[in-house]
């Protein structure tokens, strides 16, 4: 119809004039329909949450006919929509409920602050965007088990630099090997307990050193970058360079048998066999705090990278969490009938995976001390390690077996699995690569575990292809942000919370100096209303509409 | 007095000019007695001078230098005004006034003093400069509340302009430039503003003022309409009176059956429709909870008893016979037990011989027996060493049970004192009466239960479910567990290992019997085994300090878990105990009684003297069995967090959410670090910032207004603040009852607008 009544009157000269005049027939026609009972549609208007919505579409209308230069409507106005699981995944805490009454300085402070971190939120989940990469997984054919997929298979199917990945070092004299990537995963170290000690560019095997200590090793580590390592000797604790030169011998640290490095605090934590946990601060070479934990020789620790707390594992059944701030332990948990034999805390810091000499393997959520699961290994396992990505590598003898999803869903066979020769010693995967290092009686070897390492790297963190100069101005950086070792705790946002002890014992003084609660409810008394509404039962009644009140915990302080 | 004294001085002068005019004759005494007057304002004090005339000579002659035709005689209006009464080119309306003016007998008011006028004229200057400060308040609030400022103020905004911008702003240069726009000219096409053509802006010009003025009333008497209406129907909902209600509700439906009838004439149709609607209705009223005596009123206590005693007075009388019938029957029915069957029996570890000792062993046996599956088969030739390792196991297990029993009674003695005690040894009597005759029974029904026992053997064991006994039969009919398990051995070893703990354990104090389960349940929580491909060749040889894993280790490690657990259910409750506030008893012995050796104060004063506690607050660990955390403060964190709430904050909570973003770049976009730090005060560098000019504030004052109007963004609350803040100016205005309150008000008002 419109066209023919364009056709008749005459052709338009531009292309948007005839649009025009549609979309003016529309609304005209719109208008007609809406002019049978304007007094009906204007009685109407109010804020319901219909009117609302027309609202909106009219404005989202507006939107779409707004129009550029080219006379084009843009097909998808506003921005652009960020899905919600993503938008979860970037929040902090729920708002908080807004009272009614609040002073205008609050009231601004609070409204600005939502503001931000909600676009902080938004922000992060936009650019979520920009990690690419995504982690792939073995999948075998139908009736085909992944984990009977040999690692010479792997290593054939994948392309030549993957495929180099996978390597072994026959190293049969100098004893099962103690392993570690550093936090990079560009660099290996490895630790012969005959006191056979190499540092490895892995990746092109370029050996940086490779020295003998003369004394039986027990435990070695990265520090903070590849310059520096320590190891845990016979007596002492030494630390040396890439080149193997010896930089420190700590006497201060005796009969080291298991370390870790505290990244983001510069410390290294000890366990020794004389039941000392100690912490060694290496940005300034002095002990923090050394620990007599009282439990006996500590040969199983772990760290759980969200808060910086130590694990240890005892030989009566129970893992007990540290902080240097405390000299008792924060956390006692009874995990195994035997002994414990190993431990490993996932990055998140949300899962800890135990195993010990009752041949059971465990699975615990670690913030509410919580058992999840409990595999029965028919070996038992010896070493564990989590990547970064939440595959499990236990370790059974010379069988290496690797688990996906061992806290949700329940396991009845490995992921894959990979015989070495020789016992196990050291088991540890290589943050940022699909490779999971296996240091063992007969040497090192490098195995593909697809799916394994986190494909996004944070370059100001953690960078695998860092020159050196940028090491050196990583390393400025990390120093200028080192966290203090008092603020190890089990909560890691206890920071920002108010010091409740301390802010209640200053309230009490201030109440003792003012005579009176500056901060204390004030107690309804009915306002007195003439005509007899003040009689007593017309006041008792209006205080029993507010009693509910007084028994609500309003305030949120309280309710904690 | 010295306001009067002009008025006597004339009323003074009046009566001699009378005098004067009546009786010339008497100069003589009229000097005398001037001079009289003379004297006596001499006396006053000189302070007035006689005017005197004056003699230079001037074109205009001030009416005030006029002085009296008598000498130290005033000026009287009258005077002034004669020659004008008389004189015809004075108007009368002119005549009338002067008369009245004269008439009236008002004195003019003194002028106020220096002091005063000045205060008057300050206070004025004063309140013209406050209203023209005050117009610059809202911008002041504005600026000191405003996230940040930036100056010099009105910069050019940076960055890309809008396209329309630029197009108008560009000017035609080149010839065919030119031609180009004079075609377009030519053929009305739009050149500055491409999306708007004269035939749209035309329509857009459409409306005429008389059109838009004739819609503007008719919205406004919709609006008005409307809101009557709007109040009326809030008054009426509002009114609380049932009566009303019902009456209104009468009324309606009378109406609609009104219509209903006519309905019925005119439109059976719509009647049928009508009717089955409000059968409909009907049927909902009866699904729905209405009419039910579920309410408060119904279910109180009266009514509830009203009705039972309805209930009871019209019950049939049969009910109290067959309830004793029912109970008969039970006590009669010899099979039938009473519940307290399926509790467990303490005294049964004495007094039963199959109970002393093998069974507590029996879940070790099957461990064992595990262990053994599990390790090959070849270490047989170590079992006399792995028995004695056993026996000696025995023996330390039997130990520290009798020590924990042993514990167990003086913890009791110590803590159940007072209640406990009561029940549990009521209870406590009657199972064992219960026993006694159960056994005689037991023994009676042995011979008749032997066959379905021995058929039993098989099943039982196997379904290894949970069952009530509820005869003497199914009590026989239970896995009789030492005599049959013996053949039954070859049933699969998780059978055993599922069974509860021993009978001897049941025994045990009921709460700590309690909680030892729970983390045995906790502990043995069902594994999933995981079936591994590869089966390892090698075992751990170089494991931990290069001990060898023989029979030893693994008996060793099968029976670790029973140490483990009690010591740490011994390690938590020490650190419960530690933590509990402790009662102190200030008890003195011999004060108000003998005291002495072997004496011990009576119970009555050692309660009266024990101070109470409040009971620590509840364990974060106390719903954990496995698991003790520890109570202790972190004290070194607390010297780096927040101990007093800043200003504005009023509770924990507000301060919480309020830093819970973190700034830094490692958890932020650039462009949100930027705005979580932008700075309060932005300055451009190298510019002169200058004060704010007036049409600065009136620009703003504009925009604000344009903004007002329709401003979407402007806050349900913002208005209403404005709506009062303007309500409490009207109430100002009308409580200000003087010339400079209204003044005041007056700016006030201006800095709302």
């Amino acid at each position: 119809m419109t066209t023919l009544l364009i056709l008749s009157e005459q052709a338009p000269s531009r292309y948007w004039q005839e649009l025009q005049k549609e979309k003016d027939e529309a609304k005209d026609a719109g208008a007609g329909e809406g002019n049978k009972e304007p007094t009906t549609e204007e009685a109407e208007e109010s804020n319901t949450p219909k009117q609302k919505k027309r609202k909106f579409k009219e404005k989202r209308d507006q939107n779409q006919d707004k129009k550029c230069i080219s006379g084009k409507s843009d097909p998808f106005p506003g921005k652009a929509r960020i899905p919600e699981d993503r938008l979860q995944k970037f929040k902090r805490k729920e708002k908080i409920k807004k009272p009614p009454h609040q002073h205008y300085k609050l009231r601004t402070m609070i409204a600005r602050s939502e503001e931000a971190s909600e676009m902080a939120q938004k922000q992060a989940a936009r650019f979520d965007l920009l990690l690419p990469e995504e982690a792939g997984f073995l999948e075998g054919d139908e009736g085909e088990d992944t984990c009977l997929v040999s690692q010479e298979d792997i290593a054939n199917a994948v392309d030549i630099t993957s495929g180099a990945k996978h390597f072994h070092l026959k190293l049969s004299q100098f004893g099962p090997y103690r392993i570690d990537y550093s936090k990079t995963g560009r660099h290996l170290l490895i630790g012969g307990r005959k006191g056979h000690v190499a540092c490895i560019d892995w990746q092109s095997k370029h050996l940086m050193c490779e020295i003998n200590v003369m004394e039986s090793v027990n435990d070695i580590k990265w520090l903070h970058s590849e310059s520096m390592y320590a190891v845990a000797q016979k007596k002492w604790l030494y630390v040396y360079d890439s080149n193997g030169i010896e930089l420190h011998c700590i006497r201060k640290f005796n009969d080291v048998l298991r370390m870790q490095f505290l990244p983001y605090h510069f410390l290294l934590a000890t366990a020794s066999s004389t039941s000392f946990l100690q912490y060694l601060d290496v940005s300034v070479g002095k002990e923090v705090v050394a620990i007599n934990t009282k439990t006996g020789r500590l040969d199983v620790m772990c760290q759980n990278p969200q808060n910086a707390i130590i694990h240890l594992g005892h030989p009566n059944g129970t893992v007990t969490l540290w902080s240097p701030n405390q000299k008792e332990a924060l956390v006692k948990m009874l995990c195994h009938q035997g002994a414990v034999r190993s431990l490993a805390v996932e990055k998140n810091g949300t899962y800890m995976v135990t195993s010990g000499m009752d041949k059971k393997l465990k699975v615990y959520d670690i913030r509410a001390f919580k058992p999840l699961k409990s595999y029965f290994l028919p070996a038992g396992a010896s070493c564990l390690s989590l990547s970064q990505r939440g595959l499990l590598s236990a370790a059974t003898g010379d069988i290496v077996q690797v688990y996906r999803d061992v806290w949700s869903t329940p396991v009845t066979k490995p992921y894959m699995a990979h015989r070495v020769r020789g016992t196990v010693w050291g088991l540890h995967f290589c943050p940022f690569e699909d490779v999971l290092g296996v240091g063992h009686q007969d040497g090192f070897t490098s195995m593909l575990v697809p799916g394994a390492g986190e494909p996004n790297f944070d370059a100001l963190d953690a960078n695998p292809f860092r020159s050196a100069k940028q090491r050196q101005e990583w390393e400025v950086k990390a120093l200028l942000e080192k966290i203090q070792p008092e603020l190890i705790s089990l909560d890691p946002t206890e920071l920002g919370h108010v010091d409740r002890a301390t802010f209640e014992q200053k309230h009490e003084d201030r109440v003792k100096a003012l005579g009176f609660d500056p901060l204390a409810k004030v107690k309804f008394i009915p306002k007195f209303k003439k005509k007899g509404r003040s009689s007593a039962g017309h006041v008792e009644k209006r205080k029993k509409q507010v009693a509910h009140e007084d028994q609500r915990v309003s305030d949120p302080e309280q309710e904690i | 007095m010295e306001s009067e004294d002009p008025e006597m001085e004339r009323e003074d002068a009046e009566d001699e000019r009378e005098d004067a005019e009546d009786e010339r004759e008497d100069e003589e005494d009229e000097r005398r007695r001037l001079r009289l007057v003379e004297a006596i304002t001499a006396l006053r004090g000189g302070r007035k001078k006689p005017l005197g005339e004056r003699s230079e000579a001037a074109v205009r002659v001030s009416e005030f230098a006029v002085t009296a035709e008598g000498e130290r005689q005033k000026v009287q209006l009258s005077d002034l005004i004669e020659g004008a009464q008389q004189s015809p080119a004075v108007p009368t309306q002119t005549r009338k006034q002067l008369q009245n003016l004269r008439r009236s007998q008002k004195t003019v008011e003194q002028p106020l003093s220096r002091q005063e006028s000045e205060r008057v004229q300050r206070d004025l200057a004063f309140q013209k400069a406050a209203v023209h400060v005050s117009r610059w308040k809202s911008v002041v609030t504005q600026n000191r509340r405003s996230e940040q400022l930036v100056f010099p103020l009105n910069q050019e905004p940076s960055g890309p302009k809008p396209l329309e911008k630029v197009v108008t702003g560009w000017r035609v240069q080149t010839p065919l430039e030119q031609e180009v726009f004079n075609l377009l000219s030519a053929n009305k096409q739009p050149i500055h503003d491409p999306v708007l053509s004269p035939a749209e802006e035309a329509s857009l010009r459409a409306m005429s003022l008389e059109e838009a003025q004739i819609r503007r009333a008719e919205l406004q008497k919709a609006r008005a309409l409307q809101s009557y209406y709007e109040a009326k129907a809030r008054r009426e909902r509002k009114i609380k009176s049932k009566k009303y209600h019902r009456v209104q509700n009468k009324a309606r439906r009378k109406e609609f059956l009104k219509q209903f009838d006519q309905m019925v004439k005119t439109d059976p149709n719509g009647a049928l429709e009508e009717l089955n609607k409000m059968e409909l209705a009907r049927m909902k009223e009866r699904m729905s909870l209405k009419h039910q005596n579920s309410g408060k009123w119904a279910r109180s206590k009266a009514i509830m008893q009203q009705l039972e005693l309805n209930k009871d007075l019209t019950q049939k009388v049969r009910s109290s016979l067959s309830n004793l019938e029912e109970q008969e029957d039970r006590a009669s029915d010899p099979e039938l037990l009473p519940d307290f069957v399926n509790d467990a029996e303490p005294g049964q570890v004495s007094s039963n011989p199959w109970m002393r000792g093998e069974l507590s062993a029996e879940p070790a046996e099957a461990q064992r027996s595990e262990q053994e599956v599990a390790a090959a088969a070849a270490q047989k030739e170590q079992h006399e060493e792995g028995e004695a390792l056993l026996r000696d196991f025995e023996s330390r297990r039997k130990l520290r049970q009798k020590e924990e029993e042993e514990q167990e009674a003086a913890g009791q003695d110590v803590e159940d004192s007072d209640e406990e005690e009561g029940p549990a040894d009521q209870e406590e009597e009657g199972l064992s009466e219960f026993r006694s005759l159960f056994r005689g029974v037991a023994e009676g029904l042995k011979e008749a239960a032997a066959t379905a026992s021995s058929a039993g053997c098989s099943s039982a064991p196997l379904e290894g479910g949970l069952i009530r006994i509820r005869t003497v039969e199914d009590a026989e009919l239970l896995p009789p567990e030492d005599v049959e398990l013996l053949p039954c051995s070859e049933s699969p070893p998780s059978a055993p290992q599922e069974e509860a703990p021993p009978t001897g354990q049941k025994a045990r104090g009921s709460k700590k019997r309690k909680r030892n389960i729970e983390l045995k349940e906790v502990l043995t929580k069902d594994a999933k085994t995981v079936t591994v491909p590869l089966a390892p060749t090698l075992t751990d040889t170089a494991d931990g300090s290069d001990e060898e894993l023989d029979q030893r280790g693994l008996i060793m490690e099968a029976f670790a878990g029973d140490d483990v657990i009690a010591d740490f259910l011994r390690d938590k409750r020490k650190q419960e105990d530690a933590a509990k506030p402790k009662v102190v008893d200030l008890t003195l012995p011999g004060w108000g009684e003998w005291g002495g050796q072997g004496l011990k104060p009576s119970s009555r004063k050692r309660r009266r003297f024990r101070v109470k506690v409040a009971p620590a607050e509840p364990r974060k660990d106390q719903h954990l069995p496995g698991v003790i955390i520890s109570e202790q403060r972190n004290g070194s964190l607390s010297a780096h967090q927040v101990s007093a709430l800043p200003f504005p904050f009023e509770n924990h909570a507000q301060f919480e959410s309020a830093v819970r973003t973190p700034l830094g770049r490692t958890w932020n976009t650039e462009r949100t670090v930027k705005k979580l730090t932008m700075p309060k005060v932005l300055t451009q560098l190298g510019t002169i910032i200058q004060p704010m000019t007036e049409e600065e504030l009136a620009r703003k004052k504009a925009s604000a207004a344009g903004a007002g109007k329709e401003d979407p963004h402007k806050t349900k609350d913002q208005k209403r603040r404005a709506r009062k803040g303007r309500k409490r100016h009207q109430k100002q205005l009308k409580q200000g009852s003087g010339r400079t309150e209204g003044i005041r008000c007056e700016c006030k008002v201006d800095l709302v607008d």
